[in-house]
């Protein structure tokens, strides 16, 4: 199924939960947050929420600024 | 000399808060922070680059462990953007302490005062710990602590311009009526700026681009640790009366003849 990530489309498996692609991008240790269709999901929840087809993630971190 | 800086209930020794952007790399970023004994550091949000995602990132280099990570809101010219992203630097785990900055024009980046105001009652009410970015004005600083903010952060200058206080006397006046710390935030170019800011009442300043963009960033860093603790030093001692003629220092008494 297609989702869009960060913008771009993305290609993944039927049934994906977010651990999944936090995983999957070699996210797992890193301080991340997740937005799906502009809800936040809780970092507890990553294991339960499945992404469905269209569903537009947003996976931000933290970079340098002032 | 015990003097803590105290923001919202916690105490830090430091009265300095550094940036993170714009340095070579992140070793160069972690040295500079070291040098400059910050221990609150501001940190911005953005989207994790997907076809290197794994790679190391700052935080691998700036311990949330050992600093107070400070995400801000630069880049958002609008209220909704700005609590976004605020409230995507929580869900990511390191506290509620958020700089507010709605941007309301591209080359001077000045805030747009009306967004402002309507982003930190929202994030206020949502028990975020607001620390707005703000225009020197004394009776926006007054609304902003009226609504909550946990301190007003006047600019001196435009961010990123290096040039220093422009307008010191409505910083004072910011100073005589605030009940909230005063930190400033942008503007700030070299040393002595800082320590001008500390010198006249207040409580820390904030800055990036003065130390990532001197010519040697750690020895700028150690320099606004030295500057801010002088200026902070000076405010306490209080300083002399201005006169307008001199004042001999040497005894008249006793004067060979």
């Amino acid at each position: 199924m297609t989702v869009k990530l960060n913008g771009e489309t993305r290609e993944c498996r039927d049934g994906m939960t977010i651990a999944d692609l936090v995983a999957e991008l070699g996210l797992g240790a890193k301080r991340i947050a997740v937005e799906v269709n502009r809800d936040i999901i809780p970092r507890e929840d990553y294991a339960q929420h499945r992404l469905h087809v269209g569903d537009e993630i947003e996976v931000v971190h933290f970079v340098g600024g002032g | 000399m015990k003097d803590p800086f105290v923001l919202a209930g916690k105490e830090y020794q430091s009265r300095l808060i550094v940036g993170t952007g714009k340095y070579k790399d992140f070793a160069e970023n972690k040295r500079a922070v070291e040098a400059s004994g910050a221990e609150i550091v501001t940190v911005a949000v953005r989207r994790v680059n997907i076809t290197d995602s794994g790679k190391e990132n700052l935080l691998d280099y700036i311990d949330p462990k050992k600093y107070t990570i400070l995400p801000n809101t630069a880049g958002c010219y609008t209220a909704d953007d700005a609590v976004r992203t605020c409230r995507l630097a929580r869900a990511a785990g390191v506290g509620n302490l958020v700089k507010l900055e709605v941007i309301g024009d591209e080359r001077t980046l000045f805030p747009d005062v009306p967004a402002t105001i309507e982003a930190a009652k929202i994030l206020v009410k949502e028990g975020f710990i607001v620390l707005p970015y703000i225009l020197d004005d004394p009776v926006t600083c007054k609304k902003l602590e009226d609504i909550g903010c946990a301190a007003v952060m006047p600019l001196a200058a435009p961010i990123g311009s290096g040039l220093g206080i422009r307008n010191p006397y409505n910083l004072r006046i910011i100073l005589e009526h605030s009940r909230v710390p005063v930190i400033v935030d942008a503007g700030v170019g070299t040393a002595s700026d800082a320590a001008v800011a500390l010198e006249m009442g207040c409580d820390a300043v904030l800055m990036n681009t003065a130390i990532a963009g001197a010519k040697d960033p750690i020895l700028m860093a150690e320099a606004m640790k030295l500057g801010v603790e002088a200026g902070r030093k000076a405010f306490l001692a209080g300083r002399m009366p201005k006169k307008l003629y001199a004042t001999a220092s040497s005894p008249l008494d006793g004067m060979i003849e």
